[in-house]
């Protein structure tokens, strides 16, 4: 990864207890609740921390613009092509904050989509998954953007300053998101029989995959802890998840809908909804490469970065001719 | 043919040029050559099928016979198509996108201009509105013609052949037909000489910027505004009508 100079990163070694002594101040600052801001110091493993999750939030809404694009030559009315197209929009708009927010903490765009495209940084494997129906738009607004929505409030207050930035602001279009995609999923539960099985038919195919989305359970989840301390992270994988399934269920009973699990009941005693097990065999499979688009998916991306060289090429040149002839002129 | 007719006709130009060239960028999302022209092309298209939108809700109402917009757009077959054939040619590679967005663009901004001051009110008023948005997508495709045309030579090369072969459709979109001359008469349609000159300045000067050829005049393909498609149209639509033909009882 590149890493530009005035970074800690590029920064000469320091004496054991000179480190320790920032690195106490640094803890102290995010125990106060103080942004850290791109030119404070930071341990180099937060730094690295968060360029691993901003760039992998940045893939996510990269790749996830084509589950979604997949629909939008089909968009059932006009009104419908133009909300899903500001949509995904949206998400090319999300990208661009989250690898900008990545670069101030010395990653470039180039390096970090270039490890995408090598297979090396992760996105959320929810989109490896297919949209078959027009239903599957409704699902992935009403559940994917809720669970992503559950996740990213709380990276509002994030420590980092840059990102909870970019947070906030990609929050509230998420919450657009998903009222776009629950009252899709209103319409075809109120609509004919045959809407009302394609609504049904993607609940069941999305109502797993969206519980994975929270991460591994907390006793397997290697970065929740140290995330907690630096305050990068705020709640804990099974916590947020326990969240989206309290919120979901009554959603569902209101559209008329069923999840797929049977386990699924309201628990009087703690005052939340009791689930079955998830299949987390499944999980590790996708996120290692073997789920049912993993290879589309990035295909897909490669491809068009490969096709779009010579583009990006030529506005480079020009760029370069347009100054030299600046300054021929001058 | 009466006024009526004629009115309907020209707005299912209207809105069949804006809604075929906005599906056909809609293809390029997710796919497009850097994020910047995903949000670039996502915004030209966003605008156009609005744009679609407004002359096909006031064709319907024209028309009379109860079908709205989305009846116009997605219940109607190739034949009953207005489009001009350039607005249905295939994105082909970014240059080839680039170059019929252009050609388009040039025509449509000073034709809305015109239309702006359109004896037909509501028309006049889509016009004003949408003209803004076409200045705005004539600025951006100009420029990507100069930054590709002076670009690299593999970029220039490119750009000169989709401009080669997009040519023979510009010709249509200048030819004027009954519904044209008898819309022109009332002061209803655009005068097509004038914006051809308007577009021929402003094509003139991009290519010369872009270090372009202009291709020599020759035969032009024609019959898109009559509804003579090519073979393109019907996979367009094949698409985009997909899901109100397979549940024609169901509403989204």
């Amino acid at each position: 990864m590149h890493i530009q100079p005035g970074h800690t990163g590029g920064e000469p070694t320091r004496s054991a207890e000179a480190l320790a002594e920032l690195e106490q101040a640094f803890q102290e600052k995010i125990d106060a609740e103080i942004k850290i801001e791109p030119k404070d110091w930071m341990p180099e493993a937060y730094r690295q921390s968060l360029v691993r999750q901003i760039s992998q939030h940045a893939h996510s809404e990269i790749v996830g613009m084509l589950p979604e694009g997949n629909w939008l030559t089909r968009a059932p009315s006009l009104r419908r092509k133009l909300i899903l197209l500001a949509k995904v929009q949206d998400e090319a708009g999300h990208g661009l904050y989250l690898y900008s927010a990545a670069e101030t903490l010395g990653a470039s765009r180039e390096a970090l989509i270039e490890a995408l495209h090598a297979g090396k940084a992760k996105y959320s494997s929810i989109f490896n998954y297919p949209t078959l129906t027009w239903a599957d738009v409704g699902a992935i607004g009403w559940l994917v953007d809720g669970a992503a929505l559950i996740n990213q409030i709380p990276l509002c207050r994030c420590s980092y300053g840059p990102y909870a930035r970019a947070m906030r602001r990609i929050c509230k279009e998420e919450s657009f998101h998903q009222r776009q995609g629950y009252e899709i999923m209103l319409v075809l539960c109120r609509g004919t029989a045959a809407q009302k099985r394609m609504a049904q038919d993607a609940l069941e195919r999305w109502w797993w995959p969206s519980l994975m989305m929270f991460g591994p359970p907390d006793a397997e989840s290697s970065h929740t802890q140290q995330s907690m301390r630096w305050k990068i992270k705020r709640h804990t994988n099974d916590a947020l998840r326990q969240k989206f399934v309290d919120q979901s269920v009554p959603q569902a009973d209101y559209l008329g809908l069923t999840p797929p699990d049977p386990e699924l009941k309201w628990n009087e005693q703690i005052g939340h909804y009791d689930f079955g097990a998830i299949d987390w065999g499944e999980f590790w499979r996708v996120l290692k490469g073997d789920g049912p688009c993993n290879r589309e998916r990035i295909e897909a991306r490669r491809r068009a970065y490969d096709e779009g060289r010579w583009v990006r090429e030529a506005a480079l040149a020009f760029g370069a001719k347009q100054a030299r002839r600046a300054h021929g002129a001058e | 043919m009466n006024q009526r007719q004629a009115l309907y006709e020209y707005l299912l130009r209207l809105g069949d040029n804006a809604l075929i060239l906005g599906q056909r960028l809609t293809e390029w999302i997710g796919h497009a050559p850097a994020l910047e022209e995903e949000l670039g092309s996502a915004n030209v298209a966003l605008d156009l099928i609005g744009q679609a939108r407004g002359w096909l809700a006031y064709a319907g109402t024209v028309e009379g016979a109860g079908r709205d917009e989305d009846t116009l757009a997605l219940q109607r077959d190739v034949l009953d198509f207005r489009n001009a054939l350039l607005l249905e040619q295939p994105n082909g590679h970014y240059g080839d996108t680039i170059a019929r967005q252009y050609l388009f663009d040039a025509f449509h901004y000073p034709l809305l201009e015109a239309l702006r001051g359109c004896a037909d009110q509501h028309i006049a008023a889509i016009a004003a509105k949408s003209y803004k948005e076409a200045g705005y997508h004539r600025r951006r495709s100009a420029e990507w013609m100069v930054r590709l045309g002076d670009g690299t030579a593999e970029s220039h090369a490119k750009l000169q052949r989709s401009v080669d072969t997009l040519w023979p459709y510009t010709g249509e979109l200048f030819t004027p037909d009954e519904v044209d001359r008898t819309l022109q008469s009332l002061g209803v349609a655009a005068d097509l000489t004038a914006v051809y000159q308007t577009w021929d300045e402003d094509v003139a000067r991009t290519l010369k910027t872009a270090t372009l050829q202009r291709p020599q005049a020759g035969w032009m393909q024609s019959g898109g505004k009559q509804g003579r498609h090519s073979e393109q149209l019907g996979y367009i639509l094949a698409q985009m009508q997909f899901l109100p033909r397979a549940y024609p009882d169901a509403r989204w």
